[in-house]
């Protein structure tokens, strides 16, 4: 298990104040200034070396990230955004960042943005955490009260601005170019790449999206050094990690967990185990809703990382384990899950307009078993056209559910639907 | 999407708002105005008993020199703002998968039940309206309710009912875990790391 010291969000459960002498206390803001003074190369090596992946779902190499804004300015000033539009699905990790450790974020948006030769950072919240979103600012404010952001961020002589932005219950908002749409005042509707963002991004500049939890890690890391991080976890899914675990545990909960972690020992460490125990485990979705479901069979020995889960078909995501026993209908659980990207999808690109609800609709009829076994197949490869056909990923992330399920659990589908069947025999 | 006709005649921001509304516009350059959009609406809502009319559009629209058609794109596109009018309470469930695998059909249940009320309805009184809403993002506190600026968790038939009862006898519930011995998103019955972190008091939140 990981040891408190080397825990990053020790105030994630928020038993202490979130406000700035209280953040200071536990080590925010400490030799900020001497952080920038190392400059551009040094803290961009450093996050490199420690092997951050971004915390928002895909695991892109940060330091990489972050190395991408030009060198070179042409006159457009450019952007760091950060992606605080949690909505994934069983995540709930950022929100504890936000109202509990504001400081860390804000922060790290210095360090980040100063790094990427940015003038000003927009947090990006989603509209539901109002609350959050006044913590935050108030954080902010606190933050410029003292001097740490502003004209003269902690003394470096370097110009810097948080912004908060809130949006309005749009879950495609978490993509990061309908995010960048979005913070331009229209629909959130995700745009074609390239260009990628680096180069056009926010109001057409230069611009990096980072999740919440990336950008709230640097700090630490950078005043511990990327060999610390680096030395926690594996080769390659290394760090610390947030993870939300939710479903039929004991104990829901977050917890700060080292990168690689075994998933039932996380669960039995920390959620109190699985309802009825161990055994009762019916299946888990490892990393929001996105990802493929595992079977206990996988659940007994998989670790927690990008490379151990997408080896099993499935993905580490935000790292949000949503946890089914025995009595779960599965078939309804992932139907509910069809009908959440129905209603998410922007409807831009047709397959996922289209497609999105006529999946959900069939998702409904199977789990009332009252469908034709070859539909089975008819919806499978209608997820296929859907996958890897749309601008965005919403596309995939409403076909993986499905796949999923069927690629696990299809003979209980199955049985669904020759039940119903004989039972209209029957009447 | 029902865009329901225009209720008043006209629509302008208070003092107050429109001075704080002045604050959101100066957080974007200059010529960038319509990045306030978002949050414009959302005040304009709040001062317009929680909805957004044409007038409320056209009014913002004006305000950062916008078509009116982009303003209404936004609205229609965002769910948060209501294109029709609603009840002084809005209620507004999550029943995705991870409410819904820790009892979201019992919270609805004790909502419509006490309501008399089902989704996307407003009760005869104009007291309440009842919403179901795509994953709130506190998962590890489900089931959730989202209500004023804050969010009622880790609910249940019972909970959910005294919850809706102590509203409407004017009181507002006490945020967070509606259970006994939770802090926040820490396990039931106390955090398993963190401990000398967490036995530090005085969380001001």
């Amino acid at each position: 298990m990981l040891a408190d010291k080397d825990r990053i969000f020790t105030n994630l459960y928020g038993y202490q104040s979130y406000g700035l002498d209280a953040a200071k206390k536990r080590g925010d803001w400490d030799g900020t200034k001497q952080i920038l003074e190392k400059g551009i190369d040094w803290i961009i090596g450093e996050m490199k070396s420690s092997g951050l992946r971004g915390r928002g779902g895909a695991g892109f190499p940060t330091g990489l990230k972050w190395s991408f804004m030009p060198k070179e300015s042409d006159g457009r000033p450019q952007y760091l955004v950060v992606n605080a539009d949690e909505g994934e699905p069983g995540t709930c990790k950022d929100r504890e960042i936000m109202r509990h450790d504001p400081h860390k974020l804000i922060e790290g948006c210095l360090v980040a943005g100063f790094a990427m030769r940015a003038c000003a950072a927009y947090i990006y919240i989603r509209g539901e955490f109002v609350h959050e979103a006044d913590v935050l600012d108030a954080a902010i404010q606190e933050a410029y009260a003292d001097g740490l952001i502003g004209d003269n961020a902690c003394g470096s002589g370097y110009k810097f601005d948080v912004y908060v932005h809130r949006g309005a219950g749009a879950y495609i908002c978490g993509e990061e170019t309908a995010l960048i749409e979005s913070l331009e005042g229209k629909k959130g509707q995700p745009r074609l790449k390239p260009p990628f963002p680096a180069n056009v991004g926010l109001y057409g500049c230069p611009s990096t999206v980072n999740n919440v939890e990336s950008i709230a890690v640097a700090p630490t890391i950078l005043r511990r050094g990327g060999a610390w991080f680096a030395g926690l976890g594996r080769e390659n899914n290394t760090g610390t990690k947030l993870f939300c675990i939710s479903g039929h545990v004991n104990n829901p909960c977050n917890v700060e967990e080292e990168m690689g972690i075994p998933l039932k020992e996380l669960i039995e460490k920390h959620a109190g185990g699985v309802r009825g125990g161990w055994d009762n485990l019916l299946a888990i979705i490892p990393g929001g809703s996105s990802v493929h479901m595992l079977p206990k069979s996988i659940c007994d020995a998989v670790l927690m990382d990008f490379d151990s889960l997408r080896a099993e078909g499935s993905g580490l995501g935000t790292a949000a384990v949503i946890v089914m026993d025995k009595s779960t209908d599965l078939v309804r659980a992932i139907a509910r899950l069809s009908a959440f990207y129905a209603h998410e999808s922007c409807g831009q690109c047709t397959p996922c307009r289209e497609g999105t609800g006529w999946m959900s609709r069939v998702m409904q009829r199977m789990v009332t078993g009252e469908a034709e076994m070859e539909e089975i197949d008819m919806l499978l490869d209608v997820t296929k056209k859907v996958e890897g056909h749309t601008i965005c990923a919403l596309g995939d992330a409403a076909a993986w559910p499905i796949q999923g399920l069927f690629r696990h659990f299809r003979p209980e589908v199955e049985q669904r639907i020759l039940n119903y069947k004989k039972s209209r025999n029957a009447a | 999407m029902n865009i329901s006709v225009r209720n008043a005649e006209k629509f302008e921001f208070t003092a107050e708002n429109m001075t704080w509304a002045e604050g959101q516009m100066a957080k974007y350059p200059a010529n960038r105005k319509q990045s306030a959009v978002m949050p414009l609406l959302t005040r304009a809502q709040e001062q317009n008993n929680g909805w957004v009319s044409i007038p409320v559009m056209e009014y913002v629209a004006d305000l950062l020199g916008m078509a009116y058609i982009r303003v209404q794109e936004v609205a229609s596109f965002y769910t948060m703002y209501n294109l029709k009018p609603v009840g002084k309470h809005v209620i507004e469930v999550c029943t995705t998968t991870p409410c819904w695998l820790r009892g979201s059909d019992d919270v609805v249940a004790a909502c419509k039940d006490e309501l008399g009320i089902g989704f996307g309805e407003t009760t005869a009184d104009g007291e309440f309206t009842l919403l179901e809403v795509e994953c709130a993002g506190a998962c590890v506190n489900a089931p959730v309710i989202a209500y004023k600026k804050e969010y009622y968790e880790d609910l249940d038939n019972d909970s959910t009912r005294k919850f809706i009862k102590a509203i409407k006898s004017g009181e507002v519930p006490v945020s967070g875990p509606q259970t006994t011995d939770r802090h926040k998103s820490a396990p039931q019955g106390g955090p398993t790391t963190l401990k000398e972190f967490c036995a530090v008091q005085g969380g001001q939140e």
